[in-house]
């Protein structure tokens, strides 16, 4: 029961990075490498300012601030600079390892007898549960403020970016602006993600953000297979799958643990099962024609 | 309306592929006049059409919209006068957005799009209203992607959108090219209904003789990016439609 547990929580921190990378597939369609890095960013701001005692308000303006910037900072690479996108968040993701390691000093920052978000509030004497009740409750804030932010009209208008450019423009929107905006939201939730998970794994380390990307990405692929299935035109819904589609991965991570996969293989198979995930409609496409 | 003077573009500028567009054209369009532009391919007309709108600035000239200088303003900043139905219905609609949110940008074309949620019943049903006039009965799916409509009630959808807010200025650049016959003299009467009902002031490009003699009270033909014949209401009311087909001869 408790590995399953840990699973689900694994996933609803996870679930605020497939957020962001659903944000940024929404508006470029293509993955935004800088994940790798504003994840660990995220990580780090909140190691650096629980050890040093400070309030939960001012760690998460910081770490949304962070991670708001080194989107940003994507964004008007890919724009301004005319970058390809990808090559804009790979840059950026490869600062992000100097920046990380210089504000941290180390490669590691140990955050076991620090009160963290996790402890301030008591919701259930069962530790691991309560992280996950506490986990719910942030997960679902988010997803409240991001689902109310794209059925306003500025997020039809982010909605629209990625989908019809030239139409966007000519109903008067700064693509530019709107793609820097959002990759910014985007990075924010990322970061998010690493605020959350740092804490619950009780440590900050330098490569905790390695291929994170992926499993953002194979979250929000799993979503939008769902998403096209049923097709599904909810907002709230798209959103609901795509956390979902986070705790679906960290499940499938686990059972591979779980059937006795050496751990050294582990991300081949995260590599796979996403391969396997963006294949598998378009085979049984083939098949039916 | 609109003043373009002595307006040049070129492309790929002292390289082997050089292009010179649009090679010192001078119009002034009054205001509530249809202006048909003609020409073969490569006459410049679209290149035109793209300055007119800001997707694309001049090498060098001026363009003046209702007095203002906007020669160097980016076509989004543009989007106060102008609204553009474009020659591919996928670039003036969002596949993935329904029909209600597109609609909803359309009604903020000339404003800031804000932080607040705009889409209510009201809005609904003056969105219903508006499509219910096509008589396509797309009414009723307002919910649906834009993505799953055909090209033809994409582009009746487009023409629509652009009168949800402000218009003074209707582009449309080959709007029936991608459309089948029926689909096109929809789109072509939906068009001519509404600027008319309007008062807008638009220019129509097409390779459409019949449609180019049949809409508009002003008819340009261009030719190696200059202004080659430019036929007013009265000149164009003494045209035969063979004339124009002599054009081309």
């Amino acid at each position: 029961m408790d590995f399953y547990l840990t699973t689900l929580v694994q996933g609803l921190c996870l679930s605020s990075i497939a957020l962001g990378i659903y944000i940024s597939m929404k508006i470029f369609n293509i993955p935004d490498i800088t994940t790798d890095g504003s994840y660990t960013l995220g990580a780090v701001v909140t190691a650096i300012l629980l050890t040093h005692h400070q309030p939960v308000y001012i760690i998460l303006t910081a770490v949304i601030f962070g991670g708001g910037i080194a989107g940003a900072i994507t964004g008007i690479i890919h724009t301004k600079l005319k970058i390809n996108a990808l090559l804009a968040g790979i840059l950026v993701m490869t600062a992000l390892y100097s920046v990380n390691l210089g504000l941290m000093g180390r490669s590691n920052i140990p955050l076991l007898n620090v009160s963290s978000l996790f402890t301030l509030i008591n919701i259930s004497a069962d530790p691991n549960i309560n992280t996950f009740w506490i986990l719910v409750i942030f997960v679902v804030i988010i997803t409240a403020i991001i689902g109310y932010l794209l059925k306003t009209d500025f997020g039809i208008a982010m909605r629209a970016t990625g989908n019809s450019e030239s139409m966007i423009r000519a109903l008067g929107v700064n693509t530019d602006r709107m793609k820097i905006t959002g990759l910014a939201i985007a990075n924010a939730l990322t970061a998010l993600g690493g605020y959350l998970f740092c804490q619950v794994q009780g440590f900050t380390d330098i490569s905790m953000g390695i291929g994170i990307v992926i499993i953002g990405l194979g979250s929000v692929i799993i979503a939008e297979s769902i998403i096209n299935w049923l097709r599904i035109t909810s907002v709230w819904i798209s959103l609901a799958l795509v956390i979902m589609g986070a705790i679906i991965f960290q499940l499938v991570v686990a059972i591979t643990l779980d059937i006795g996969v050496d751990p050294i293989y582990l991300k081949a198979v995260t590599a796979i099962f996403v391969l396997l995930i963006v294949s598998l409609p378009r085979i049984s496409l083939k098949n039916s024609r | 309306m609109i003043d373009i003077k002595n307006v040049h573009k070129t492309f790929h500028t002292g390289k082997a592929n050089q292009v010179n567009a649009v090679n010192g054209v001078t119009l002034h369009i009054n205001s509530g006049e249809f202006v048909v532009i003609v020409g073969a391919n490569g006459s410049g007309k679209t290149t035109l059409l793209d300055m007119v709108a800001g997707s694309v600035l001049p090498g060098s000239g001026n363009i003046n919209i209702d007095g203002k200088d906007v020669t160097k303003l980016q076509d989004y900043k543009r989007s106060a006068w102008i609204a553009r139905v474009f020659q591919n219905p996928v670039s003036g609609t969002a596949s993935e957005l329904s029909i209600l949110d597109n609609f909803r940008l359309a009604a903020i074309r000339t404003q800031a799009k804000g932080l607040t949620i705009g889409i209510n019943e009201t809005f609904k049903n003056q969105v219903r209203e508006r499509i219910s006039t096509l008589g396509m009965g797309l009414e009723n799916k307002i919910g649906q992607p834009m993505g799953t409509l055909s090209g033809g009630q994409r582009q009746a959808l487009t023409l629509l959108m652009s009168v949800m807010d402000n218009c003074k200025i209707l582009l449309l650049d080959e709007p029936t090219a991608a459309l089948d016959p029926k689909s096109a003299q929809i789109v072509m009467k939906t068009a001519d209904d509404l600027i008319s009902h309007y008062r807008l002031t638009a220019i129509l490009i097409t390779h459409n003789l019949k449609d180019a003699f049949t809409y508009g009270n002003r008819l340009i033909l261009m030719g190696e990016g200059q202004v080659a014949k430019d036929l007013d209401t009265a000149q164009k009311s003494l045209l035969k439609q063979n004339d124009l087909f002599d054009w081309f001869g």
